[in-house]
């Protein structure tokens, strides 16, 4: 080690890995993996959001899953919390999709809102 | 870099890893594997929790979810029903996380409320095997603020300003010990750390380096560099296995990382370190016998002055602090001194581990802010005395130190107020005791254990030592004098006043302080040949009562066949027969046997 840089560099990186572990604020996203939304292809869809939120560093996201949401035939379903605001449901998810949610919703505040249940309802 | 949605924290401590956490490491592989989650889920081996008493332990993040003594046959379920779908596992969960529908954090549970983690805040939290999640939780910026951006004078200023003492037991300034140091003539000097952990019950130390061995190793450096030392040296015993591997791994990693060894940062400053294993020899955790062992020759003290921070190690200036002392300077140098004295007592500042077992419900290790009272540790993070039993008393300071009372169960936790009662901090060991425990028996067995391990090399510790455990004995088999309480006190202040070091003088403190606060047991043993907590063998007698209903049980139990009476009839114990193994009262259905 010969510079303070290299250090902050290290623990820039470090950080990311044990992040999960510290009390945190921030968005949640989850995602129905029972045995409806495993068939249903959620887990390719948890693989995407996994692989966006690393690729684009945001270090306030956490990605969990959950049981049954309850309305199967919509599923791959996301649910997403962010703080202050009002939860977003989204159905019938793919990898892609998964993907979009992420950068508009997560990243620019936008919710996409013609994947949203609200949306699929009408 | 990988990121994972969830990690799965295993304790690898010494208490989780002899309860079975290496085969549930292994299984949750196996688990991970089968479900294909290898991608998803992480598994990290920790130090120690804490809690012990609920080991083996497994934390799941990002839900904090506390699972308690969990067994191999578990995991295949968690794997199922928590990581594979999201649903926690309520049934094995640790008791106290769920209330009603609620599932309740790993930091909400009462025995982490009252906890302050300083010394231990990273011990169950990062992988002590690797140096990046360490650097993770600010990890060695401590040691580049110290080498980019302070004097010496200003790193020892700073140690004493926040009033640290000495957390192995005698709670000596730190930061003055810095500067004596500093300031001592040499053209050599070493930082030493003392990881000889030998009260009976202690593990505060061991879990230090199992948990965060980086924490030392930076304190070690900076201390380096305060004091003028460019060599360190780790002594610990080799009872310690996993403590001292996982020691030897931060160390390699610090060195291949540049955190030790030459121009360190950049600025030209040279550290390095080694680890010494000890023999296991209590002796050793005085100072200056603990420099004689590093330096290969026999463990035994020598009397000071001068002291090591003139003549240590080879005649060469030592700085040589406790385990749990390092453990806190990296924070005190990031945070500040005045945040670190901001926690505590007036004369005693920041926080204390200590190790809690005995009659005590939950057996761990925990952290308090100083000032604390006992009664929040035994009966709020403890969890109170098992079976409904009543606290008697609760030793602190291992078989230097002394009892404590009920009468004084609020005192507030610190150096001056423990040493007020008769005991001392020590270095963190407390044992409860509720009144099933013989005082008398106690001061034995902890005269038992300084007899043993004396060193020899002092008369009044040697012989005194011995003649003060042969006169328990007598007492304690019942054939105690009036004259020996008196002769207890008197070769107690001799040895006190006539050891050379540490483990003479204080040796006899178990038995003043129970002979101060139990007088009336010696006195019952003495005069009526009674053990009031009937603990003591040879002075209790087993009798059946009226509640007996002639099954016989007892009888066909009783090895040396002393037990008569005719079958539905009440029985009887020739008492010059019995030889006392209460082998007929474990057999007796109806609580009928009665011992006094």
């Amino acid at each position: 080690m010969k510079s303070l840089e290299e250090l902050a560099k290290i623990r820039e990186e470090a950080l990311k890995k044990v992040d999960l572990r510290k009390e945190r604020k921030g968005t949640r996203i989850v995602v129905g993996m029972a045995t409806c939304g495993i068939s249903a292809g959620a887990r390719p869809v948890l693989t995407a959001l996994l692989e966006e939120v690393q690729k684009r560093n945001l270090s306030d996201v956490e990605i969990t899953q959950t049981g049954c949401i309850g309305v199967c035939r919509l599923e791959p379903i996301i649910e997403v919390y962010k703080e202050g605001d009002d939860k977003v449901t989204y159905v019938e998810m793919n990898a892609e999709k998964a993907k979009r949610v992420i950068a508009e919703h997560i990243v620019n505040g936008r919710v996409v809102s013609e994947y949203t249940i609200g949306a699929y309802e009408k | 870099m990988e990121l994972y949605r969830s990690h799965v924290l295993i304790c690898g401590g010494t208490g989780c890893t002899s309860s079975g956490s290496v085969k549930i490491l292994e299984k949750f592989e196996q688990e991970l594997e089968k479900h294909d989650l290898t991608k998803e889920v992480k598994l990290v081996k920790t130090g120690c929790f804490g809690l012990c008493e609920a080991g083996p332990i497994v934390i799941v993040y990002p839900e904090g979810a506390f699972y308690s003594q969990i067994k191999v046959e578990d995991v295949e379920k968690i794997t199922e029903e928590h990581l594979l779908k999201g649903r926690i596992v309520k049934e094995l969960l640790y008791k106290e996380a769920v209330e009603g529908d609620q599932v309740k954090s790993v930091n909400e549970v009462g025995f982490y409320k009252k906890q302050q983690r300083v010394a231990l805040r990273n011990c169950g939290v990062i992988n002590p095997e690797n140096i990046d999640e360490y650097i993770a939780m600010d990890g060695y910026r401590a040691l580049g603020k110290v080498l980019t951006e302070m004097t010496p004078e200003e790193v020892i200023d700073t140690i004493k300003k926040s009033g640290l003492r000495g957390r192995g037991g005698g709670g000596f300034p730190t930061g003055l010990k810095w500067e004596f140091t500093y300031r001592a003539k040499g053209d050599q000097k070493y930082v030493a750390c003392n990881a000889d952990e030998g009260d009976p019950g202690a593990f505060m130390d061991r879990s230090v380096l199992e948990g965060d061995p980086h924490a030392v190793i930076e304190a070690m450096a900076i201390a380096g560099y305060a004091v003028g030392a460019n060599q360190g040296y780790v002594y610990v015993r080799a009872e310690y296995p996993i403590a001292v591997k996982r020691l030897q791994i931060a160390i390699e990693q610090a060195k291949k990382y540049g955190l030790l060894g030459k121009d360190i940062f950049g600025t030209g400053f040279d550290f390095d370190l080694e680890v010494r294993l000890g023999a296991g020899a209590f002796v050793c955790g005085e100072e200056t016998a603990l420099l004689q062992s590093i330096e290969g020759k026999r463990g035994m003290p020598r009397p000071r002055p001068p002291f090591p921070a003139n003549k240590g190690l080879w005649d060469k200036p030592t700085l040589l602090n406790n385990v749990e002392t390092y453990a806190n300077i990296p924070q005190i140098i990031l945070k500040g001194a005045d945040w670190f004295a901001g926690i505590g007592t007036e004369k005693s500042k920041g926080t204390k581990v200590f190790a809690l077992g005995g009659k005590i419900n939950n057996t761990g290790l925990l952290e308090i802010p100083m000032g604390t009272t006992l009664r929040e540790v035994i009966f709020e993070i403890g969890g109170g005395i098992p079976n409904g039993k009543k606290f008697k008393a609760v030793q602190t300071g291992g078989p230097s130190g002394g009892c404590i009372t009920a009468e004084h169960l609020d005192t507030p936790i610190d150096y001056d107020n423990l040493i007020a009662l008769g005991s001392m901090m020590g270095s963190g060991g407390m044992i409860v005791m509720d009144e099933d425990n013989c005082m008398v028996d106690i001061a034995r067995f902890f005269l038992d254990f300084t007899v043993d391990e004396s060193c020899g090399k002092c008369t009044p510790c040697r012989e005194g030592t011995k003649r003060m455990l042969e006169i328990l004995e007598k007492i304690t088999e019942g054939k105690g004098e009036p004259a020996d309480l008196e002769k207890l006190e008197n070769l107690a202040y001799t040895i006190k006043s006539a050891s050379l070091c540490g483990l003479g003088q204080t040796a006899p403190n178990p038995v003043l302080s129970t002979l101060q606060y139990f007088r009336d047991e010696y006195e019952a043993h003495v005069y009526d040949k009674k053990c009031p907590a009937g603990a003591c063998q040879s002075l209790l007698q087993y009798f059946i009562t009226e509640a007996c209903k002639g099954c016989t049980l007892c009888a066909k139990a009783c090895p040396v066949g002393c037990i008569s009476g005719e079958t539905k009839k009440l029985h009887s114990i020739d008492q010059d027969a019995c030889i006392k193994c209460g082998a007929c009262m474990e057999k007796c259905p109806f609580n009928a046997i009665i011992k006094k």
